[in-house]
């Protein structure tokens, strides 16, 4: 019933987002600020060209992210470690981008391809235990960010770092031909001029394809079927002739492989290099926007975005004396109000398409008797 | 003077949507007794006692307990009558020892600490007193069906019942196990206790019962002891004296073999044989019956033909192609289809629309995928068409799968199986929850399906449906097939005996 | 026997724990000869160990309470994070021991969103745990913000420092003080004899008895109490029995929701202790992330205790060495993993013994692979180091986890009164 899935996917997060904002101008409200105050500052900070262009590139990487999360949740799947699996990526594939030159485009899909490939192995190796050994994938990909994190040290220190021998802890610079132009000259055409040393990641143009590669693989494709049966009900897709453990294991690679593009756009868009403080905590936030997103691309670019505006628009509270930090505490309770809300919304959805499915054929039925068996 | 029935049921109503699981049912149970009810599957004796144990209440009727007329708010107002039940499907927490399962819920104290020793006492009094051994310090996950009966029974006995309510249960236990479950009983009722024994075993029931009720299709059929009747005249009783006539036709069964059975076996995990040596051929256009109460062995038939059930031994082959190997996928892949005993667990997503319901178990092929791709097109035109044949009512294809009625839902299940025109299609209980009109629609698409060549195996516990549509009937009792039947000439008794087991003796 | 129950067997696991960890001690030793280290079964060593394993017991402990209800609780992190918090809070405003009730609060008041989201709206009890771990991250940061930003040695991520919990030196056996007056050091004694295993034995006990903080004392009197508590208790039982078959429970008059209530708070209030012991006897402060993920090797250490309440301790212990070899130096790493390899070695021969040729293998090889890394590396990189208590937790649940028996109806969705 068409009511019910609209039901779901955008009533159930607007309630949750209602309610979030209440509660955290509550919380305002007893710290003696106003909300509204605090609200009306971030959305005139918020809404400039400068905070916008932000406010996509911010959600870049949300979104990749939460696509990765997504793909594991659509089966049941909790991949915890789209956080570790990223970083790894990134700077394997900075290191790897920064060893050759070669024209503009194969580049750039070169350092995609070892991100996806770094990504997916490292993920994998927490469905390869899930498979093999029986370990469940929440702690097994939270141990693998941990581990992650000390690799990753290790390898940039000790064997990605620069050439010069400068202080600065970084890998090689990519040359140019690796690097994914600004899309300033786009805005350009239609006649947005942002201030200097704004600019609109190029990636964006990649992660609207992943969001319909998303859609497209979930949603219209045989394994997109079998993932979401999967996740519907085991044994109905395990006696309709899926393998679970092959769909375990093929979807821990896929949301590996994406998640292995989640740094991709501040690599090849803005630094260039993997640095020491290389934005992390995307795999974190990714899986609260999957969650606020229904597992649903649209929903999700729209999580992200929100999560976006509000981490740009946040930078003027410190300004005006709010703790920036409500930010956060609004994201927490979104998250939790947005399941249980879910939960409470799909229940009543649910009954009411039992209950007109019920009326639309009582007409059609007479009074006859059923056998009973 | 006539003693006062313990328990005296009568009048007893129960109506569910679409059913009446009890009519007007009289049962008089009287003190020190074994009442034993029988009746098929469907008889409605679960409801019956159900409503006995506070469980469910009766639209109709009246219960006396002791004489005295009770209405019963929840199991609990039972439970402080005396009386305590039995369940078929045991409730008891693998990981807690015996003595655990007993007392939840009852603990006795010894100041702060659970007084361990007088439960455990108290359990080895009681089963001396009722020869129900039992260690009390022993998880019950070690234990045999046979012995976890015996904990659910010192369950009841542990908390004062008198009246002791046994639900099928003998259905899981070997003989040697039915043997010391009896001579429990008798320890009880002589001791005053009052049993009342649901089954639908008709040797046992003769063996150990004082009083029989026979109960079909919801109501009492009649009340009798065991020197007034035989096994077989009481399963006449149970099934009906005029079992449906198979149509007359002509037989559709051509020569080549599409689906050979040989030797398949399966053990469970804890050692019993759920299955032993089933060997047994079905030809194109032909339908092989499978008859049988319920938990013989045929869901596990079913989940080893089509796979899901690796560890089986024995030979399959489909069209002279050994399949024994192969997993779930690729036996569909060689046509074998099945319609699932439990639509909602093994048919359904439910939360889905139906179309992609109609998909599972054909993603792979037309006209519901077209490459890597699912074809929404080509399947909700499928669907549409499954809708119409079968008379599946609903609003569209579009709604999820859990806002149809169980009958609909089953209809869409049948239709999407035959409309994938597989070379053998397994049949487990298709018409479960039909309206008579559905069936059947549904009775002639499958003759319309063997008529064009196709096997199918047909696995339920309608008899109408088995003598009606089967070239050949198997009936399966306790993993084995005891004997193989043709429709033209069974009769009730016959039937019925192989059935229950009754014809044990006489088949070894 | 008939008197003999379940409880008896959790105090047979603590005899197999105890004759575990002599057997272990021995293979350090071993390793350390043939290394020339002192440091494997060095009093520091083991009080390092102890001081580490604790954060990681209690939150297992915290773990235990609510999957032994049936509820699993990812969101044990969370609610360690609020324990620091609030546990530095309560300590900065009034004092140490208030410090320990605000802890377990915080931690409680998060349990309580968990079972509200969990077993009131049937939410799946990974995702909500998932979603308070997030939560509690931001409404920490946002606390302090409010408290501590201003403050001195304050900021947002980190609070000033605060008044801990003392230690003491247990009397007789470390020479600790009974009422003034000092007392031997025997265990002392015995240690500095360098006798051969027994000395080694002493030198571990030493660490574990001589300046050993009064939290710590509490943390691990409530392994004992909790295996009176669940086997030996009515309430202990039943709250068992919703983990294990809530329907059986429900059917015998338990009230299984208010069961799984109590029991997530309680997680929650350990989980928050387990963070008032980072704050008050670790670090003096409280910072931002200081929980490292400890939240989740206790779930690790859970797992690995096969749910049971000495088993947590062994397997915080075992991650407390991991986490405490961190800071001993890399001869000192080399000189576990060929202990490690020494283990593994004599694991395979075990399971020769006892025909299993699969395991064999397996453990035969891994310890030989152990074995080569001990000869061809002369010294483990610090940024390795420290993955690994991590490294450990998933060797030891990709080890153990088919082995083992969580309880039956754990994670399971129950409605009161629904069919089963």
């Amino acid at each position: 019933m068409k009511g019910g899935k609209l039901l779901t996917t955008v009533v159930a997060p607007l309630i949750a987002l209602v309610i979030s904002f209440a509660i955290a101008s509550l919380v305002l409200l007893l710290v003696d600020i106003d909300p509204f105050f605090a609200y009306s500052e971030m959305w005139k900070f918020g809404t400039t060209t400068e905070s916008l262009i932000s406010m996509i590139n911010r959600a870049i990487p949300l979104f990749v992210s939460a696509l990765a999360v997504a793909v594991g949740f659509k089966m049941g799947l909790f991949n915890i470690g789209v956080e570790g699996a990223y970083l790894l990526a990134a700077l394997v594939a900075a290191w790897v981008g920064a060893l050759f030159s070669v024209t503009p485009v194969l580049h750039v899909s070169i350092i995609l391809v070892v991100a996806m490939i770094v990504g997916a192995a490292w993920n994998g190796i927490a469905g390869w235990l899930k498979v093999k050994r029986g370990v469940h994938e929440v702690i097994s990909t939270i141990m693998l960010n941990f581990i992650g994190f000390s690799l990753s040290a290790y390898l940039f220190l000790n064997f990605f770092q620069e050439d010069t021998g400068s202080l600065i802890t970084a890998t090689n610079l990519i040359p140019e031909t690796g690097w994914i132009p600004s899309l300033n000259p786009v805005l350009g055409w239609f006649g947005v001029e942002p201030r200097a040393g704004s600019e609109l990641h190029g990636f964006l143009v990649v992660a609207v394809f992943l969001g319909i590669f998303y859609y497209y693989l979930v949603s219209r494709s045989r394994f997109g079927y079998d993932l979401r049966a999967s996740g519907v009900n085991a044994s109905a897709a395990h006696a309709s002739g899926i393998n679970p453990k092959r769909m375990i294991m093929t979807t821990m690679l896929i949301s590996g492989a994406i998640a292995g593009l989640v740094g991709m756009s501040t690599l090849l868009g803005f630094t260039h290099r993997y640095v020491q403080d290389f934005p992390s905590g995307f795999g974190f936030a990714g899986i609260a926007v999957a969650l606020l997103g229904r597992n649903n691309p649209v929903g999700i670019a729209f999580g992200a975005l929100l999560f976006g505006f509000m981490e740009r628009s946040s930078l003027i509270l410190d300004l005006k004396d709010v703790p920036r930090e409500i930010v956060t505490i609004f994201q927490g309770v979104v998250v939790l109000a947005v399941v249980i809300v879910y939960e409470i919304v799909s229940r009543y959805a649910q009954r009411r398409a039992v209950a007109a499915a019920a009326r639309a054929t009582a007409e059609q039925e007479n009074d006859r008797e059923v056998v009973a068996i | 003077m006539a003693q006062v029935p313990v328990v005296h049921l009568s009048g007893v109503t129960k109506r569910y949507p679409g059913v009446v699981a009890n009519r007007d049912v009289e049962l008089k149970v009287m003190t020190g007794e074994v009442h034993a009810v029988v009746g098929e599957n469907g008889a409605g004796k679960s409801t019956l006692m159900k409503i006995i144990y506070g469980m469910v209440r009766p639209d109709e009727g009246t219960i006396r307990i002791h004489g005295e007329e009770t209405h019963f708010k929840s199991p609990k107002d039972a439970i402080d009558a005396g009386i305590g039940m039995v369940h078929q499907h045991f409730m008891l927490a693998d990981n807690f020892t015996v003595l655990e399962n007993v007392i939840l819920g009852s603990e006795p104290r010894r100041g702060a600490q659970i007084d361990f020793r007088s439960a455990s006492d108290r359990i080895t009094e009681l089963g001396e007193i009722y020869g129900l051994k039992l260690d009390p310090s022993e998880k019950v996950e070690t234990l045999s069906v046979g012995e976890r009966q015996r904990v659910e029974i010192i369950k009841v006995l542990y908390r004062g019942a008198r009246i002791l309510i046994l639900d099928e249960p003998t259905a899981v236990l070997v003989p040697q196990e039915v043997d010391d479950l009896f001579d429990s009983i008798r320890d009880l009722t002589g001791r005053g206790e009052t049993v009342i024994f649901i089954s639908h075993k008709l040797e046992e029931v003769l063996s150990i019962a004082d009083t029989i009720t026979v109960m079909r299709a919801g109501e009492t059929v009649g009340t009798t002891t065991p020197d007034q009747v035989d096994a077989g005249q009481l399963a006449e009783m149970m099934i009906g004296s005029e079992l449906p006539s198979p149509q007359t036709r002509e037989s559709t069964v051509q020569e080549e073999v599409l689906l050979e059975v040989s030797d398949l076996s399966l053990r469970s995990g804890s050692g019993r044989d759920v299955l032993s040596g089933i060997s047994f051929t079905i030809r194109a256009g032909e339908i092989v019956g499978v008859a049988g109460i319920e938990g013989n062995g045929q869901a596990q038939l079913v989940d080893s033909l089509m796979g899901l059930e690796r560890s089986a031994t024995g030979l399959v082959e489909v069209r002279g192609k050994k399949i024994s190997q192969l997993e779930t996928r690729e036996r569909r892949a060689e046509g074998i289809c099945f319609i699932p005993e439990d639509r909602q667990k093994q048919g359904l997503l439910l939360t889905s629309p139906l179309w992609e319901n109609a998909a599972l178990g054909h993603q792979y092929e037309e006209p519901y995928a077209k490459g890597l791709w699912i074809d929404k097109r080509g399947a909700r035109k499928q669907t549409e068409e499954i809708v119409r044949r079968y008379g599946v009512m609903t609003p569209g294809v579009d709604v999820p799968a859990t806002a149809l009625s169980g009958g609909n839902q089953q209809k869409l299940v049948v239709g999407r199986e035959i409309m994938a025109n597989p070379v053998v299609l397994i049949a487990a209980q298709p018409t479960r929850g039909i309206d008579i009109g559905a069936q059947a629609a549904v009775w002639e698409e499958l003759k319309t399906a063997r008529a064009a060549g196709m096997g199918i195996l047909l696995i339920s516990a309608d008899l109408e449906e088995l003598i009606g549509l089967s070239d050949t009937i198997h009936v399966l009792f306790e993993g084995k097939f005891v004997a193989e039947l043709d429709p033209n000439d069974v009769n009730p008794e016959t039937l019925g005996s192989y059935m229950t087991g009754a014809g044990q003796e006489a088949a070894s | 026997m008939t008197a003999l129950v379940a409880g008896a067997k959790s105090l047979g696991r603590a005899r197999l724990f105890v004759l575990l960890a002599l057997a272990g001690v021995l293979i350090l030793t071993i390793a350390q000869v043939i290394t020339g280290t002192e440091d494997l079964t060095s009093p520091s060593t083991a009080g390092a160990a102890l001081r580490l394993a604790i954060p990681i017991l209690l939150a297992g402990l915290g773990g235990l309470y609510s999957e032994r209800a049936g509820v699993v609780n990812i969101g044990l992190e969370g609610m360690m994070i609020a324990g620091t918090w609030f546990a530095a809070w309560g300590s900065w405003l009034y004092g140490p021991w208030y410090g320990i009730a605000f802890g377990m609060l915080g931690g409680a008041a998060f349990g309580l969103l968990h079972a509200l989201a969990t077993v009131t709206f049937n939410v799946d009890h990974i995702v909500s745990g998932v979603a308070i771990n997030i939560l509690a991250f931001g409404a920490m940061r946002f606390l302090s913000s409010i408290s501590y930003g201003s403050e001195t040695g304050g900021s947002v991520v980190q609070s000033p420092t605060v008044q801990g919990i003392d230690n003491v030196d247990l009397p007789f056996l470390a020479g600790g003080n009974i009422l003034g007056r000092s007392t031997p050091d025997f265990l002392g004694w015995l240690e500095t004899h360098d006798w051969f295993y027994v000395s080694d034995l002493a030198g571990i006990a030493r660490g574990f008895m001589g300046s050993v903080n009064w939290m710590t004392i509490i943390a691990l009197a409530i392994v004992p109490a909790s295996v009176w508590l669940l086997w030996r208790t009515a309430w202990g039982l039943r709250l068992r029995s919703c983990g294990e078959d809530p329907w059986a429970a429900e059917s015998l008059g338990v009230s299984v929701l208010r069961m799984k209530y109590v029991a997530v708070m309680i997680s929650g209030a350990l989980a928050g202790m387990g963070g008032a012991f980072l704050v008050l006897v670790q670090a003096g402060i409280y910072r931002e992330g200081m929980t490292a993920g400890r939240g989740f090797i206790g779930l690790g250490a859970l797992i690995f205790g096969n749910w049971l309440p000495f088993g947590v301790l062994s397997g915080a212990f075992v991650f407390g060495f991991g986490d405490s070899l961190r800071f001993r130096g890399p001869d000192v790493v080399r000189s576990f993993i060929l202990a490690v390899a020494i283990g593994l070695v004599i694991a395979g021969v075990y399971a020769i013994s006892r025909n299993n040729v699969r395991r064999t293998v397996i453990t035969g090889s891994v310890g030989v692979g152990f074995l080569v890394f001990y000869m061809l590396v002369s010294a483990v990189p610090n940024q390795l180091l420290s993955a690994t208590p991590y490294l450990i937790t998933l060797f030891v649940l990709a080890a153990f986890s088919q082995r083992l028996r969580m309880p039956a109806a754990d994670g399971a969705r129950y409605v009161k009164g629904e069919a089963h």
